[in-house]
């Protein structure tokens, strides 16, 4: 890597790492009820939707009441979403005049933005009216990110609480976490990604004379240019900041009136990772010894940090195919060479590389450059990184949920090697926790398999593959992973806008989504039931680099024993195809 | 039961007008206001004409231009109403072909540098990138000079004043705008 690279790496991760202890607190502050800044201009407010709501004085929920609330808010968003595709022909705000959303695409988009994957099969700016990615898209990045950052706080009281049975209100977590940490995050980096050149506007579409004209497949002679704009830098700054991904543009973040300049790339970058990071301090925090926190974000940074490296290194090797041809690949001052494919030039292969892990990583899927288009190695990480189950980081609030329950598998595990009741953070893990565990972990593993496996031998599933051998495998195999762990980034020539790929992407994301968060909730309701016991000798610590390396093993182990097989016939074999370069 | 669909059709349809309505809605006014060529496209316009916008790349072929990246969008490159990327994995045949094809008319163009910059021989991931590196724009310099009849201490001049560095010396890669170029080009051609 060359100096530079190591440059850009190390300041991304280091001001990461300088935002997670601030905004870790206030995270922490907010859902335990205090926030005094803000609950100063937003407090009347967030009193009187109480009221309307009905919430009445009784604040308190048992679990079953909290997953209720949690799937009826989704259901609702659901319907919302699904019918204002629907009917965005009659309504106004679409200035380029977009008819309504074929039923499958819609029922997809609908179940991918309220289970805060984003998967998206279709085009934004060709397809979306201005409506209708505010008044549906938008609001689902706020309201699915919301949800996912309140089950992990449900969780979190699962572990603080001692016997009692409501682990906090749904409506509250919901509300706050919209109010206080979204909404003014949000606001100022859609303000500052204005400035950087990112379009908010509701004018229809642009029409530019071009200097030579533009001639098409057909032959045909274009001489205008039409440049699709409209209320962009709002939805993008929580697209990002609620790790949802979904773009305005077709081209999401590689869009240059999405994401025009480093800069503007840099503070999306931070905002993929930055709550699912913080969070791991708001974690410590609330259980009462930050220690706890601090050992799940390294165990996460641990697993994040060799792979980043590994994409650069493949990124910038590049494609030999092209080397043969007398293509220069290497990085200088004045070219950024490597795998060029898919990526922009003002990113190059560092800040693409740097993208194409924090989004995978964290459950986001929002892309700078195309993943289709990277060498098989570094299209190999992306894809590993959704199949851990989306833990490293992983999504707002489910990433840290996730880890929570490999958490609880890991000391179970030990608790087996030595023949002591598993215990974690004073709770005593039993039979129901590891049961509800290990459907948690196992249901979008299965789905990732199932779902590929069934579209590899059906033939609307083959149909839709673009690239031609060991690559269009990886690229069905890329979308079911990306589905079953609510990432939504995708190996996007795979064309998944046919009613097969609709609807088998949409029941994968649903399992992932809920067959996930309802375990979670489950064993919340079982913990806070239980005592706090005071830890004893035999307890494993579950600060110490001994713990960390262990849940490392844990998550690398099950992710590898499980996906090992599917890899090797996919990007493993890509690779041993590729040329010598000559 | 009902008080609990109550509460979600309430807090539903007030965080709908909340996050939906209001909240872009104030974004809007405040990018407007403080920052209105950035917030409709940093269009540039010549003689009360819009030309294009310096984010947004446009197709050039003909030899007294610079080119840019390839663009895969449809049905014409550069197609700003329809972004995207080839999606070509690194073995597939078009996405050689697509670059033999580049390097055969940059060679017509007398290319003088002997390993091609790999930029322009790739195509963009949004279809739209309206930038190349310095090695690319370097390049395509004798073959400018030579359709103008243009000094090429003039053309050099201009690719360096179009010429960007790391952002705040450090982030991201150098590139030159060619839209921007091309105009200026133009520009000097008429004088």
């Amino acid at each position: 890597m060359t100096t530079n690279a190591v440059l850009q790496l190390s300041l991304a991760l280091g001001l990461l790492l300088a935002c997670v202890k601030p905004l870790g607190w206030h995270m922490a502050q907010v859902y335990s009820g205090q926030a005094p800044f803000f609950e100063r201009f937003f407090g009347p407010f967030e009193r009187w939707l109480y009221r309307a709501a009905g919430l009445g004085k009784c604040l308190e929920m048992s679990w079953r009441q909290y997953a209720f609330a949690v799937i009826s808010l989704s259901l609702l968003s659901f319907v919302a979403v699904y019918a204002l595709q629907r009917v965005q022909g009659w309504l106004p705000l679409n200035p380029a005049g977009l008819p309504a959303v074929s039923p499958d695409s819609s029922f997809n988009t609908a179940v991918s933005f309220t289970t805060n994957t984003n998967w998206q099969g279709y085009g934004g700016e060709a397809t979306m009216s201005d409506l209708t990615q505010m008044l549906a898209l938008t609001v689902q990045n706020f309201v699915s990110a919301a949800a996912g950052m309140a089950v992990l706080v449900a969780l979190i009281r699962g572990f603080t609480r001692s016997t009692t049975n409501t682990i906090g209100n749904f409506w509250v977590d919901v509300v706050r976490g919209t109010l206080y940490i979204l909404l003014p995050l949000s606001t100022v980096l859609a303000v500052a990604l204005v400035s950087q050149g990112v379009v908010q506007s509701f004018s229809a579409p642009h029409q530019v004379t071009l200097l030579e004209p533009a001639v098409g497949v057909d032959g045909n002679l274009e001489n205008t240019q039409s440049i699709a704009v409209g209320p962009v830098a709002s939805q993008v700054a929580i697209k990002q900041l609620g790790t949802n991904g979904g773009g305005y543009f077709n081209a999401n973040s590689a869009h240059p009136l999405e994401n025009p300049t480093p800069l503007s790339n840099l503070l999306q970058l931070l905002a993929i990772l930055l709550i699912p990071a913080a969070l791991c301090h708001t974690f410590g925090e609330m259980v009462g010894d930050r220690r706890q926190g601090w050992a799940l974000l390294a165990a996460m940074s641990v697993v994040f940090v060799p792979l980043l490296v590994l994409v650069v290194v493949a990124e910038q090797q590049g494609n030999p195919v092209l080397q043969n041809l007398g293509v220069g690949l290497a990085a200088s001052d004045v070219q950024s060479g490597g795998n060029m494919e898919g990526k922009e030039t003002r990113f190059g292969i560092v800040n693409s590389s740097l993208w194409a892990v924090a989004t995978t990583a964290a459950s986001n899927g929002s892309v700078n450059s195309m993943h289709d288009s990277y060498t098989p190695l570094g299209g190999l990480v992306p894809m590993w990184l959704m199949q851990l189950g989306e833990v490293i980081f992983g999504g707002v609030g489910s990433g840290l949920y996730g880890l929570l329950i490999f958490a609880i598998v890991t000391v179970f595990l030990s608790g087996l090697m030595v023949g002591r009741t598993p215990e974690y953070l004073g709770k005593k893990i039993g039979a129901f926790e590891m049961k509800m565990a290990a459907l948690a972990i196992l249901a979008p593993c299965a789905m990732v398999l199932l779902g590929a496996a069934i579209a590899v031998v059906s033939p609307a599933g083959t149909a839709s593959i673009f690239n031609p051998g060991p690559h269009g495998f990886s690229e069905v195999l890329y979308a079911f992973s990306s589905a079953s762990n609510n990432n939504g980034s995708a190996f996007a020539g795979l064309g998944a806008n046919t009613p097969f790929y609709n609807g088998m992407l949409a029941l994968t994301m649903l399992v992932g989504r809920f067959w996930v968060m309802l375990p979670v909730l489950a064993i919340a309701g079982s913990l806070a039931a239980k005592k706090t016991v005071p830890a004893g000798a035999g307890t494993l610590p579950t600060h110490t680099p001994l713990f960390v390396g262990l849940l490392v093993a844990v998550v690398v182990v099950v992710g590898a024993l499980s996906f090992l097989p599917a890899l090797a016939l996919g990007p493993i074999v890509e690779h041993l195809s590729l040329p010598k370069s000559s | 039961m009902l008080h609990q669909l109550r509460a979600a059709t309430v807090m539903f349809a007030a965080l709908t007008v909340l996050t939906g309505v209001v909240y872009p809605l104030f974004i809007s006014v405040v990018a407007q206001v403080a920052f209105p060529r950035q917030a409709n496209g940093s269009l540039i316009q010549v003689d009360q004409r819009t030309v294009g916008s310096e984010l947004i790349g446009q197709s050039f072929t003909k030899p007294e231009y610079f080119w840019g990246r390839l663009s895969a969008t449809g049905p014409v490159p550069y197609n700003a109403a329809a972004s995207g990327g080839s999606n070509f994995g690194p073995l597939h045949p078009d996405l050689k072909q697509a670059a033999e094809t580049r390097i055969a008319a940059l060679q017509t163009g007398g290319l003088r540098t002997k390993g091609i910059p790999v930029d322009l021989v790739t195509a963009s991931g949004s279809g739209l990138d309206p930038h190349i590196s310095p090695a690319a724009a370097e390049a395509q310099v004798a073959r400018v000079v030579a359709a103008r009849r243009m000094s090429e201490d003039t053309v050099r001049k201009l690719v360096r004043d179009h010429t960007e560095g790391r952002q705040l010396g450090i982030l991201g890669e150098p590139r030159v705008n060619v839209l921007r170029l091309n105009l200026a080009l133009d520009q000097h051609s008429r004088q």
